[in-house]
């Protein structure tokens, strides 16, 4: 996984919590014991991350079955 | 499974063995592709593989006595395929070219070949070429021996001299005039040369102080044509009976002896692996299945020779022998395209890799488990054994991708909860003769049989019937979760154990299967058994059926339970339905797509095996299992469930039901439990989880998604519980909706949803496995 995977767009979510706008930053994200840093927009004061479905259906879904077949 | 078993395996199957022609020809000229190459009137390609196995390609497509044509399996339908003709045809009609050979650097090594007829030309040739220099005594003026004794007809002497060119082009030395024995002896060649090849036609008088047996017969090794003198090999016509010449023997015996010679040279074993040489019988089984019987093509042009068109017309003929009796019948074996061999090969080498990708993950998992492979094999090769034990070791070593089977495994442990596992005796009475386990797929497509079975069973069973809902474990059985298994059918025993070992009633071919492989002493027997021979239900024998005509589906996992079969053929017959019997039916059924989870690691070849299986009648089918039923139902074939005409008469559209979806089978097996606790126990049922009261609206389209998705119902309600209750979600002001996320388990869901009195609108949901690391970083 590529740390900047073409970061979208600002998307129209909010965090509902903090009541504030979602901001680009670095987030963590493993499977199988393999982590990589990437590019996510989440809350920048409670850490509420933002998956949008293309990524969890399109690349995630694919370095998945990558890692499963190592 | 080690490597030698592996490799066991590996040789069983015989689809690489070579055609019968190929095998028998002795210098085994493969015919077959070179019919190939004809059928697509491709004369060149075809010259170039015959002249690769044979030295003079002129000579022998006139002369040759074609072995290969003796054993054609096109004889058995029809006439064998003119093999020799079509050699001659592709010489006629492939542009000329002028061969050439590659020259390794000459080798000082000098060897003597008495006699130059076929066989020592050849064994000359295949020495030259290999950078030998090479001599050749002939006793008469030219070369060719007996070829001169054929009809100049049948073999023009423009032919033999164009073939013997190629002897200049390698550049042996010809010595005409010379017999060896006559005019040379032995003693002297063997002194001037490193070695000798005697092919004089004749064993010359005298016997050239060769050891001879009881006959005055020189002792020839059959297998690497030694004589008694190590330097000296021996082959061709004489050392055959006068009635048992044969040209391409000959010419196989030069190569034979030229093999030999070369080993000696290079001090290296005569014997060692030569069991390929000479003609063979092949192993190679070719069914003749729907083969039209054909003569063969005749040649307008007299003897002369196939014209083009006469030549493809006959090429066509050539059954391109081959076995892919598996493949032709398993959609699996058939979508990775190829045949088990190459697949036990790719298994094993997918099973050693250490680092690096795994390319036969897949391959593994999509097998169904189904073991018809092994019925139609000739060897009893069985891909499901080679799968299942692959799996096995994948998981043990952990290697077994998570998100193949987790799901269906995860639906096997929510049977075995307390929230449908249940066990209980017969209402109002303690001891159970008998134990109805209807399974956990029949509890979740049609609970209400469940219910009508369970009253018939104890109306008509004497003793008690006792019921047990669980899963079988089969999910975790195919998936190669051996320990999973065992645990899991442990409780099973242990309850049976308990009860006194009742006999156990089973209406899953599943169930049965696994009950009959890991409780060998139960007495067990299918409910299709039980209703054979005992009166069927009223409304079965009072009412008629929407149809009258009924394929049946056989379930894969009762192959071998002829009972079964009969049973389930016997119930139809008495409700008045006509039997039709499907080409792959009984032993040879097909599975319908969930044997073995192949709809869970492939769900693509999972939906062609059904629209193959479905598109075999036109009729209705007719399933046993409630897996089979709803599988093929679901490509939209009218598909009925036997159970259906048992407690019918069910509705004519009853037979195009879709199963239902993945959230409603959990509930349908929950709400089975507590309904049967309720109302035949008098028992409290089991409650819900919080949040199994939170409602929810799904559009039908959005419920395709969760299926394609594998997102429960259950899965969302966490989801939306989680993010009402903390307040973690995202919010969009333009669409009002909210937008959370939640880790039950292995699983990230993401939820799209809004509130609205007293329910939640689901927009979507999508998942993923990589874990997210959340929390504020600097
Ligand atoms: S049936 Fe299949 S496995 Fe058996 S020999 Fe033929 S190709 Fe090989
Ligand atoms: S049918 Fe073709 S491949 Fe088969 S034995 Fe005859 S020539 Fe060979
Ligand atoms: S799906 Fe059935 S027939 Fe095909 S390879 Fe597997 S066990 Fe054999």
């Amino acid at each position: 996984m590529k740390e900047k995977e073409a970061v979208p767009a600002q998307p129209e979510w909010i965090c509902s919590r903090c009541g504030i706008a979602l901001e680009v930053g670095k987030v963590d994200v493993g499977y199988l014991g393999s982590v990589f840093p990437v590019d996510l927009y989440r809350c920048a004061k409670c850490g509420q991350v933002f998956v949008p479905e293309e990524l969890a259906e399109g690349k995630m879904a694919e370095v998945e079955k990558l890692l499963e077949d190592k | 499974m080690d490597q030698e078993e592996l490799s066991k395996l590996e040789a069983r199957c015989i689809q690489e063995q070579p055609a019968a022609c190929v095998a028998a020809c002795p210098v085994h000229v493969d015919a077959r592709a070179m019919a190939a190459a004809i059928a697509k009137g491709d004369f060149a390609s075809a010259a170039k593989i015959f002249k690769k196995s044979v030295p003079f390609p002129g000579i022998v497509s006139r002369i040759c006595d074609h072995p290969c044509q003796a054993v054609c399996k096109r004889d058995e339908a029809g006439e064998a395929v003119s093999v020799r003709a079509l050699e001659k045809s592709c010489l006629d009609w492939a542009a000329k070219t002028s061969d050439s050979f590659f020259l390794p650097p000459a080798k000082a090594t000098r060897i003597a070949i008495a006699g130059g007829g076929l066989s020592g030309l050849t064994a000359a040739f295949d020495l030259a070429k290999k950078g030998y220099t090479v001599e050749v005594f002939e006793k008469e003026s030219r070369l060719g021996g007996s070829l001169f004794h054929l009809s100049r007809e049948q073999l023009p002497e423009e032919v033999i001299a164009a073939d013997l060119q190629a002897l200049e082009k390698v550049g042996v030395t010809i010595r005409t005039n010379v017999g060896v024995g006559q005019d040379i002896s032995l003693e002297k060649l063997c002194r001037d040369f490193d070695a000798v090849y005697l092919a004089s036609g004749e064993q010359p008088e005298g016997g050239l102080s060769l050891g001879v047996d009881g006959a005055g017969q020189w002792i020839i090794d059959p297998l690497t044509l030694a004589t008694t003198n190590p330097k000296v090999f021996a082959g061709g016509s004489l050392r055959r009976l006068p009635q048992n010449r044969s040209p391409i023997e000959s010419i196989a015996d030069g190569r034979r002896g030229a093999v030999s010679i070369d080993r000696f040279l290079q001090k290296v074993s005569l014997s060692a692996s030569r069991t390929g040489e000479g003609s063979q019988k092949t192993r190679l089984f070719t069914s003749l299945e729907g083969i039209e019987p054909l003569p063969v093509v005749a040649m307008s042009s007299g003897a002369t020779g196939y014209s083009k068109e006469e030549a493809i017309l006959e090429a066509k003929r050539c059954i391109q022998c081959q076995c892919l009796e598996c493949v032709k019948v398993c959609e699996y074996l058939n979508s990775f395209k190829s045949y088990p061999k190459k697949y036990v090969r790719r298994i094993y080498n997918n099973l050693s890799i250490v680092m690096g990708h795994r390319h036969a993950n897949k391959l593994i998992n999509s097998c169904s488990l189904c073991g018809l492979c092994k019925e139609v094999c000739p060897e009893d090769l069985n891909m499901a054994m080679v799968c299942h034990a692959a799996r096995e070791i994948m998981v043990d070593s952990g290697r077994m991708p998570p998100s193949v089977h987790e799901f269906p495994i995860r639906d096997m442990l929510f049977s075995n909860s307390e929230k449908f596992a249940l066990t209980r005796p017969q209402p109002g009475s303690s001891a159970s003769t008998h134990l109805f386990f209807p399974g956990c797929q029949l509890s979740a497509s049609s609970p209400d049989h469940v219910r009508k079975t369970y009253d018939f069973l104890c109306e008509n069973l004497d003793g008690g019937v006792a019921l047990m809902l669980r899963c079988c474990g089969a999910p975790a059985q195919w998936s190669g979760r051996a320990e999973l298994f065992s645990d899991s059918f442990k409780n099973i025993v242990s309850q049976w154990e308990q009860m006194d070992r009742p006999r156990i009633i089973l209406a899953c071919s599943t169930c049965y299967e696994v009950f009959k492989t890991h409780l060998p002493q139960a007495s067990i027997v299918s409910l299709w058994e039980v209703f054979d021979r005992s009166a069927l239900p009223r409304v079965a024998r009072d009412s008629s059926a929407p149809v009258r005509r009924l394929a049946i589906h056989d379930a894969c996992s009762t192959r071998h339970e002829k009972n079964i079969h009969d049973s389930v053929r016997n119930i139809l017959q008495k409700l008045g339905l006509e039997i039709e019997e499907l080409a792959l039916s009984g032993e040879k059924t097909e599975c319908c797509g969930y044997g073995g989870l192949m709809f869970f690691a492939n769900p693509e070849l999972a939906r062609s095996v059904i629209t193959r299986r479905i598109g075999q009648s036109e009729c209705d089918y007719l399933a046993y299992c409630a897996m089979c039923r709803d599988y093929l139902a679901s490509a939209g074939k009218r598909t009925w469930h036997l159970l259906d005409f048992l407690f019918g008469p069910p509705p004519d559209d009853f037979a195009r039901r879709k199963g239902p979806g993945y959230s409603v089978r959990r509930e349908n097996r929950a709400r089975l439990k507590n309904a049967l606790l309720e109302e035949l126990w008098g028992d409290t049922p089991v409650g819900k989880e919080k949040y199994g009261m939170i409602r929810l609206k799904i559009s039908e389209e959005l419920r395709e998604t969760l299926e394609r998705r594998q997102i429960l119902d259950s899965d969302i309600r966490q989801v939306i519980d989680f993010a009402e209750s903390s307040g973690t979600r995202l919010f969009n002001s333009r669409t009002s909706h909210y937008l959370a996320h939640w880790k039950p388990a292995a699983l990230t869901y993401w939820v799209e949803y809004a509130p609205s009195e007293g329910e939640f609108t689901v927009f979507n949901a999508y998942c993923h496995r990589m874990e997210l690391t959340e929390g504020v970083r600097s």
